[in-house]
């Protein structure tokens, strides 16, 4: 009795920890919105506020239609177009990669395995001293292209990786069995194993697009020019052009870049995490 | 006939790569699979080899050669040899900035493999509404960017209105907390950076470490909690061993993100800080190659940052290969 009575002492006192560490994780994030929706001059007071007292959305409206010397949507624009580009060509590549490492035997695979886990660890804030270079030899500093090529060729090491552990979790007996029911070696691989990979691939989407959301070195480093921002580096102008006076505004900037992301986040974490889970274990 | 049942619908590209339905079926064809794997490697290879081989390569020659400002408009870069590692090594300001991002980053690796390691521990034992309470907050903090974090939390610990001077002001009463500066002593600056980063990173570590701990047998708990084991018995004879080379995985995926750390050092300094006293090596190979001109001497950094951090990558690459084989 009194084991099962200090069991459930124990429960109740991991539950409030469980609280505690709760109320740490989402603060900061319920602290960006709050402001974000508080008139400025309500934030500029000395008193603990933990509630707003008036809500408001001229902080977005500031953000959003304020042309000023910063505006955000073709920053928005710029984003969309630099991650939606990335993702696309990442999927395709590391499909084809993963396919070739997963399903064949060839002489220097291991060589590719390796290069793959290796180049994934070279630390891009070291590269941009000559990728800066290059890029400028090549013309393409200020465009759109730089940043697409540069996060595509930085999220594929990974995306080939993840992708590998999911084909290879698919059994090619049943792509064996497809073929004995006639399909072609092409026909049972798109309509056997590739439906199956449907996971592996949002999973991989996913990473992408978050990286190449949030990238701030590389943005900050290829594009100067202000018509061509990516949304960190827009926030960054828009912290600098405020100065810390105007919290409100950079909290509601900030909202913005963050909502996508995380909504993407949580809305396919239950099937990444299942699918990294089924994708890791081999068949 | 095998071939009647040939779906029609395969695209012509398929057809042209087919084979023909007379050839042996299942067997890995060797002739076709000696060129098919090159040629489906060949995009992404091709792609990396120019953004990422081509660079690093440039990056081991500018390393030595003379390349400042003279040289971005035109000048020919001379070569120098290893003057710029010697250049480089002979400064204090890099060994002091090697040191803070070494101190730095064992200090944020260290914390955040041990709350994240409680945290998962935690998860395990909660019951399913608080789990999911739990774990959406955690997800909520992992899901962050990087840059809004850290203004978030920038904001947070501001002078005047930040909500951490407010709550330690008014809700615990330290006066002194009043207009209290977080970001202008280096320590302090530091001390905040480190927030900034374990908040965002116990997550990964608590959900990687929680998938572990979910495979270990609970009938081997059971037993040995009938044999008289206590908690930290069954921990540190059944769990640890179980879920060990997943907390040196973690551990070093943390030592070497922490070692590049970017993004939040570099946003800190805009909102305050002094950037000579707080610079990471990433922060510094950026001030002196990108915003300092002297590409020579970045790169001399940028490569003797590679090897810091390549310490840690071997070690990675290398218990990945081995649970792959």
């Amino acid at each position: 009795m009194i084991g099962s009575r200090s069991y459930r002492g124990m429960t109740v006192l991991w539950c409030a920890v469980a609280v505690v560490i709760f109320v740490c994780s989402v603060f900061p994030v319920y602290w960006m919105v709050k402001t974000s929706l508080q008139p400025n001059s309500e934030v500029r007071t000395p008193e603990l506020q933990l509630w707003p007292e008036t809500l408001t959305l001229r902080n977005y409206e500031t953000v959003l239609l304020d042309p000023g010397r910063t505006p955000f949507l073709p920053a928005l624009g710029t984003s969309l177009v630099v991650t939606l580009s990335t993702v696309l060509i990442a999927a395709v590549l590391a499909f084809l990669a993963a396919v070739a490492i997963s399903r064949f035997r060839f002489r220097s695979r291991t060589g590719f395995i390796v290069a793959i886990l290796v180049i994934q660890m070279l630390p891009l804030e070291a590269m941009m001293v000559s990728l800066y270079r290059v890029l400028d030899g090549w013309q393409l500093l200020n465009t759109i292209l730089a940043l697409v090529l540069v996060y595509a060729a930085t999220v594929l090491p990974f995306t080939i990786w993840t992708l590998r552990g999911f084909v290879d979790g698919v059994p090619i007996e049943l792509e064996e069995a497809a073929m004995i029911d006639g399909c072609s070696r092409l026909g049972a691989f798109f309509r056997v194993t590739f439906p199956l990979l449907a996971p592996g691939l949002i999973a991989t989407g996913v990473f992408a697009f978050i990286q190449a959301w949030n990238e701030f070195l590389v943005a900050l480093v290829v594009n100067t020019r202000p018509d061509l921002m990516t949304l960190p580096v827009w926030l960054r102008t828009f912290l600098a052009l405020n100065g810390t006076t105007n919290w409100a505004a950079i909290m509601a900037g900030s909202t913005l870049m963050a909502v996508p992301v995380v909504v993407f986040f949580l809305l396919v974490q239950g099937r990444m995490a299942s699918g990294l889970v089924s994708g890791a274990v081999k068949g | 006939m095998v071939q009647t049942q040939v779906p029609t619908a395969a695209s012509p590209a398929a057809t042209a790569v087919a084979a023909p339905p007379d050839r042996r079926v299942g067997a890995r064809d060797r002739r076709r699979a000696s060129v098919l794997p090159y040629a489906l490697l060949a995009p992404a290879t091709i792609v990396v080899l120019a953004i990422i081989g081509w660079p690093l390569l440039q990056l081991v020659i500018l390393s030595f050669q003379e390349f400042g400002r003279a040289q971005v408009f035109g000048r020919p870069a001379e070569w120098v040899g290893l003057d710029n590692y010697a250049r480089v090594l002979a400064d204090p300001v890099f060994w002091e900035v090697l040191g803070r991002t070494a101190g730095f980053a064992a200090v944020c690796v260290a914390i955040t493999m041990v709350v994240g390691t409680l945290v998962a521990l935690l998860l395990q034992r909660l019951p399913a509404p608080f789990r999911i309470l739990l774990s959406v907050g955690l997800l909520l903090a992992w899901s962050m960017p990087a840059l809004t974090t850290t203004i978030v939390w920038g904001w947070m610990f501001d002078t005047e209105y930040g909500v951490v001077n407010q709550v330690l002001r008014d809700g615990l009463g330290l006066a002194q907390f009043d207009r209290h500066s977080w970001l202008i002593d280096p320590m302090s600056f530091l001390g905040v950076a480190v927030v900034i980063i374990v908040w965002g990173a116990i997550p990964f570590v608590a959900f990687t470490v929680f998938a572990g701990l979910t495979q270990v047998p609970g009938e081997q708990l059971e037993a040995a909690a009938l044999d008289g084991a206590g908690p930290v018995q069954r921990f540190l004879a059944i769990v640890l061993p179980q879920v060990a080379p997943i907390l040196v995985i973690a551990t070093i995926l943390q030592i070497i993100w922490d070692l590049r750390v970017f993004t939040q050092i570099f946003a800190l300094q805009d909102i305050g800080g002094i950037r000579a006293e707080t610079s990471t090596l990433g922060v510094y190979i950026y001030q002196t190659a990108i915003a300092g001109g002297e590409f020579g001497e970045g790169g001399a950094l940028a490569i003797i940052t590679m090897l810091v951090i390549s310490v840690a990558s071997i070690a990675l690459v290398r218990r990945m290969l081995r649970s792959d084989a």
